[in-house]
């Protein structure tokens, strides 16, 4: 393997739409989805006279991601435009940030296999969105025609520029798994990469291993999930290496992932790279912020992940990998506490998160934030099962009906008749059922094949259709057959 | 000739008299346009049945007493200022047929203030020009002299202004285009300090430079419509926040210790030795008014063309990329893809000097010229400003020509493009500094070509400025304006 020799050095630039209302620079809305061309206005569209007014909260959203990532917030930062002809772009110019971005150092953590990495952030700064090209045909180059929607263009947008502290491929997907969870975590983002509101560009270059001097770096495009950034990243470090073990140079260029083929292709070379010519943008204001403004969205954060999770492990005791797993997901997280408001078993509850709950939720593809299920009533089937009304068996059913339905779990119980056995002359009358259709197993236990009680609980429990209160059935179960001992 | 001849304030006198209407202003207006309008050529677009309809409304205003200063005196527009489905063509063939949406924030206060619109008037293409020579309609003549260039890039506006076909129009000011004008056709020109008057919706050359401001036949008449411009605009983060004071309020005080600034800087080699006689003059009445005269320094005033030509041709550049043939104007018949379709409708529609302009600001913005050209500028910008608060730190206001020379002949300078700029070269710092300037008339030449006075103040020093110009007008004289008789 060629990539053992070397050390893989990756940084990110992470794009991230920010879910303001409206757009950067004029009052259209930015939801995603409508009609083509129905969410423009001569200010987005780029009309000629048009001028642009910041939004308030787009600063605000910047500056609490800035803060989430422990960044130096800018007092005085200013824009600048970023020119470049494309028929998605109304201006022509993008307005951006160039040399006075809004945030500047900070810092992401995050685990890889159980080990601390620390990847360092350079920037963030605050731009406006393009808008889309639609192409008649499949490519560009076999379109007779494009259309282009503006509805897009102008929705404000944070650019999160990272250190090239990355090492694999693995904790470059890592590092973008935490950022979209810090970023749903402090409400500035969807973070949807399938909607395009999260996207990121990578820069990778090898070093031979000990070597301090990074090597000639490619930047790679176009990928447009958690796994294409892995994979795309795999792909490109090592054609990297084969390039270097033949002693050859890398070229500097930008290339583009193609998801379906599985490869990175050349896109346009260091000499064919854009000169944006960049200068202050004349028609905004610098962006002058105050320490209250700061330090109100500061007292306004919630607990970030890293924090919960060690409340988590202290307060509510639960093992570190329940902690990482829950808090991964904001939503989850949330959802979770709200559980524990009203169902102390926090264990219990964090297993029924990550097994039936999450197995269901996968399965359906189902946000944590649609789903019907109320905490409260989550609480309450776990209450009911503490109180032996329902089984642990049947408590899957109960929820499983609930998850579809989003009925709450004693309406449940009582319509399906699923009110556990307890009534021990019930469960008797069973467990002597039992015993009679199997004497075989009856005989091995009776020979002192203890190992076969549990099947023939199974059996109880199948008979009584999941309904015997398990404990019972076992004990009355122990019982008949110890009086055939004697017997 | 009565309704003609009769400034915007005698004329508010008799409406409120209800001794005329605004339909016998419009009217009369219409009629001088259409016996003159053919020799002249200010506009490219007449409104003038709208014109009648806006007449009707203001004379409604009137008899409801719901008036103010300047309601149902007309107006003409320069033709980059948007206009809600009237064309809005920067006289670019790029923009031969584009109807704006929505009216610029300064269209829509002329409308509110009930002043007839009776048309866009003609300019250098996108207002890069000092003549109106680049226009895509073809040029304007001086009605002093048709044989002369009424100056630009707002050419069409001033023209209009001394040819008697409106009695006030609207310029932009970038690096002259209102004063040297003003200066070309004796009239009272004013570019008002960065931020006080709304650039919103008026098509930009270079947005840090570009300003607004009125064209009348005397300073009264000026800070009249003035006032109606100078507000405060939430669409425009960099119009100046806060109340505009009534500049007419501000006319008739006595000068008595206003101090003066000459800077030396100013009297040039070049200078015509005629204005350099009638600039002397203006002092001389000024001082007899009882100003005090100070020769100051504006020390980096030789850098300021070369600065004003980088600093707007690379925010020209910039704001010329819009014009690429995908949303509005000109799009090539002939395009293969997106990247002829922006080659080709831009080599079409754009002329010589708008591509000479942009081709300079993109090589000034490039990477590795912009430290030396494009940043390098912006400190000497910087030193330009220092120098016009030093100045203004010793005097209230500061004296010198409006331009080197009186107006010139068609095609004398067009064919070399710095002998065209060098026209800016008293005009420009104002725009660099962000500070208020006008032009007044001050005589006429040997040739009966009008001759320019320029004021500068501090920001915000609109005032003091126009009572200084308003007491100089009064000793001075009218020079009048051409009667452009057959």
């Amino acid at each position: 393997m060629p990539l053992n020799d070397y050390t893989i050095v990756i940084g990110l630039e992470v794009h991230a739409e920010l879910m303001t209302k409206s757009k950067l620079f004029c009052g259209c809305s930015t939801s995603f989805g409508s009609e083509a061309n129905s969410q423009v206005c001569p200010r987005c569209l780029g009309l000629p006279g048009t001028l642009p007014v910041l939004n308030k909260k787009a600063v605000e959203y910047a500056v609490k991601a800035g803060l989430a990532f422990d960044c130096d917030i800018s007092k005085y930062s200013k824009f600048d435009r970023k020119n470049y002809f494309y028929p998605d772009l109304s201006k022509a110019y993008q307005i951006s940030q160039f040399d006075q971005p809004i945030c500047g150092k900070g810092h992401v953590e995050f685990y890889v296999g159980g080990e601390k990495k620390v990847v360092g952030i350079n920037r963030i700064h605050l731009e406006e969105e393009a808008g889309k090209s639609v192409h008649s045909g499949a490519t560009i180059s076999d379109s007779e025609f494009s259309l282009e929607d503006y509805n897009r263009c102008g929705i404000p947008l944070i650019e999160i520029v990272s250190e090239p502290d990355m090492r694999s491929p693995e904790e470059a997907r890592i590092y973008m798994e935490t950022l979209r969870n810090i970023l749903r975590y402090v409400a500035v983002s969807d973070c949807k990469m399938e909607e395009g509101s999260l996207r990121c560009d990578a820069n990778i270059s090898l070093m031979p291993k000990g070597a301090t001097k990074y090597g000639t770096r490619t930047e790679i495009k176009n990928m447009n999930s958690f796994r294409a950034v892995q994979k795309a990243l795999e792909y490109e470090a090592l054609r990297h290496a084969k390039i270097l073990d033949r002693g050859e140079k890398i070229v500097q260029e930008t290339r583009t992932w193609d998801d379906i083929a599985g490869i990175t292709a050349s896109m346009r070379s260091k000499e064919e790279a854009h000169d944006y010519r960049y200068f202050p943008e004349p028609d905004l204001v610098p962006i002058v912020l105050t320490d209250e403004f700061i330090d109100d969205i500061k007292n306004g954060l919630p607990e970030l992940p890293v924090a919960k999770f060690h409340r988590y492990v202290d307060e509510y005791e639960l093992p570190e990998y329940d902690a990482e797993l829950i808090t991964a997901d904001k939503d989850l997280a949330e959802y979770f506490e709200a559980v524990i408001a009203n169902y102390k078993d926090y264990k219990a509850v964090s297993n029924w998160l990550m097994g039936e709950f999450m197995r269901l939720v996968n399965e359906q593809s189902v946000e944590i934030s649609e789903i019907k299920v109320k905490p409260e009533d989550l609480a309450m089937m776990f209450t009911l099962q503490e109180k032996g009304v329902i089984s642990s068996k049947i408590a899957k059913t109960v929820f499983e009906e609930m998850f579809h339905s989003g009925k709450d779990p004693e309406t449940i119980v009582k319509e399906k008749g699923l009110v556990q056995i307890s009534d021990a002359s019930e469960i008797e009358k069973i467990v002597l059922d039992v015993i009679e259709k199997n004497p075989g197993p009856v005989a091995q236990y009776l020979d002192g094949k203890e190992r076969v009680l549990g099947f023939l609980v199974g059996q109880v429990m199948k008979l009584s259709k999941g309904k015997a209160n398990p404990q019972m059935a076992n004990d009355y179960l122990r019982a008949a057959l110890a009086k055939m001992v004697k017997n | 000739m009565e309704i003609l001849n009769r400034s915007a304030l005698e004329l508010r006198d008799l409406l409120d008299k209800r001794e005329i209407s605004s339909r016998d202003i419009v009217e009369a207006y219409i009629k001088r346009i259409e016996a003159v309008e053919p020799r002249v050529n200010s506009f490219v677009t007449l409104t003038l049945e709208e014109a009648l309809k806006d007449a009707d409304r203001a004379d409604e205003m009137i008899k409801n007493n719901t008036q103010t200063v300047l309601t149902g005196i007309p107006i003409a527009l320069k033709d980059n200022m948007s206009t809600y489905h009237v064309k809005t063509t920067c006289c670019s063939k790029m923009l031969e047929n584009y109807l704006p949406p929505f009216d610029a924030t300064v269209v829509k206060l002329v409308k509110e203030a009930g002043m007839p619109i009776l048309g866009k008037t003609n300019m250098d293409e996108f207002a890069m020009g000092s003549s109106t020579e680049t226009s895509y309609f073809g040029p304007t003549k001086n009605p002093w002299n048709l044989d002369y260039v009424p100056g630009g890039s707002s050419g069409g506006s001033a023209a209009s202004v001394a040819a008697r076909e409106t009695p006030f129009s609207l310029g932009s000011d970038t690096g002259g285009s209102i004063r040297q004008p003003a200066a070309f056709n004796g009239i009272v020109g004013i570019k008002p300090t960065y931020g006080l008057v709304s650039r919103y919706g008026v098509l930009p050359f270079a947005s840090s430079l570009d300003q607004v401001g009125p064209f009348a036949r005397n300073v009264a008449d000026s800070a009249a419509l003035l006032s109606v411009l100078a507000k405060h605009d939430s669409l425009e983060t960099t119009s100046l926040k806060g109340p505009r004071p009534d500049y007419l309020n501000a006319l008739g005080r006595d000068i008595k210790g206003l101090k003066v600034g000459v800077p030396k800087e100013f009297f040039i080699d070049g200078l015509n030795k005629e204005i350099e006689a009638a600039v002397k003059k203006a002092l001389d009445a000024l001082k007899a008014l009882g100003a005090e005269i100070i020769d100051i320094c504006l020390p980096h005033s030789d850098k300021a063309l070369a600065t004003y030509y980088l600093v707007a041709t690379a925010e020209c550049s910039s704001n010329m990329a819009r014009f690429d043939g995908v949303r509005f104007g000109h799009r090539s018949e002939n395009v293969k893809d997106s990247v002829t379709m922006f080659k080709h409708s831009r080599a079409e529609g754009f002329g010589p000097e708008v591509k000479r302009r942009i081709m300079l600001g993109t090589y000034a913005l490039s990477a590795g010229y912009y430290d030396a050209y494009y940043l390098k500028a912006l400190k000497v910008r910087r030193l330009i400003k220092e120098d016009f608060d030093q100045a203004f730190s010793q005097v209230d206001v500061i004296v010198t020509p409006t331009t080197p020379s009186t107006a010139f002949k068609f095609g004398e300078k067009v064919q070399d493009p710095v002998s065209m700029y060098l026209s800016d070269v008293f005009t420009t710092t104002a725009n660099l500094a962000g500070i208020p300037a006008l032009s007044m008339p001050a005589g006429l030449s040997s040739n009966n070509l009008p001759i320019g006075v320029q004021i500068f103040a501090p920001r915000l020093g609109e005032e003091i400025m126009l009572n200084a110009a308003f007491a100089l007008e009064k000793a001075l004289g009218s020079i009048g304006l051409p009667t452009l008789e057959v």
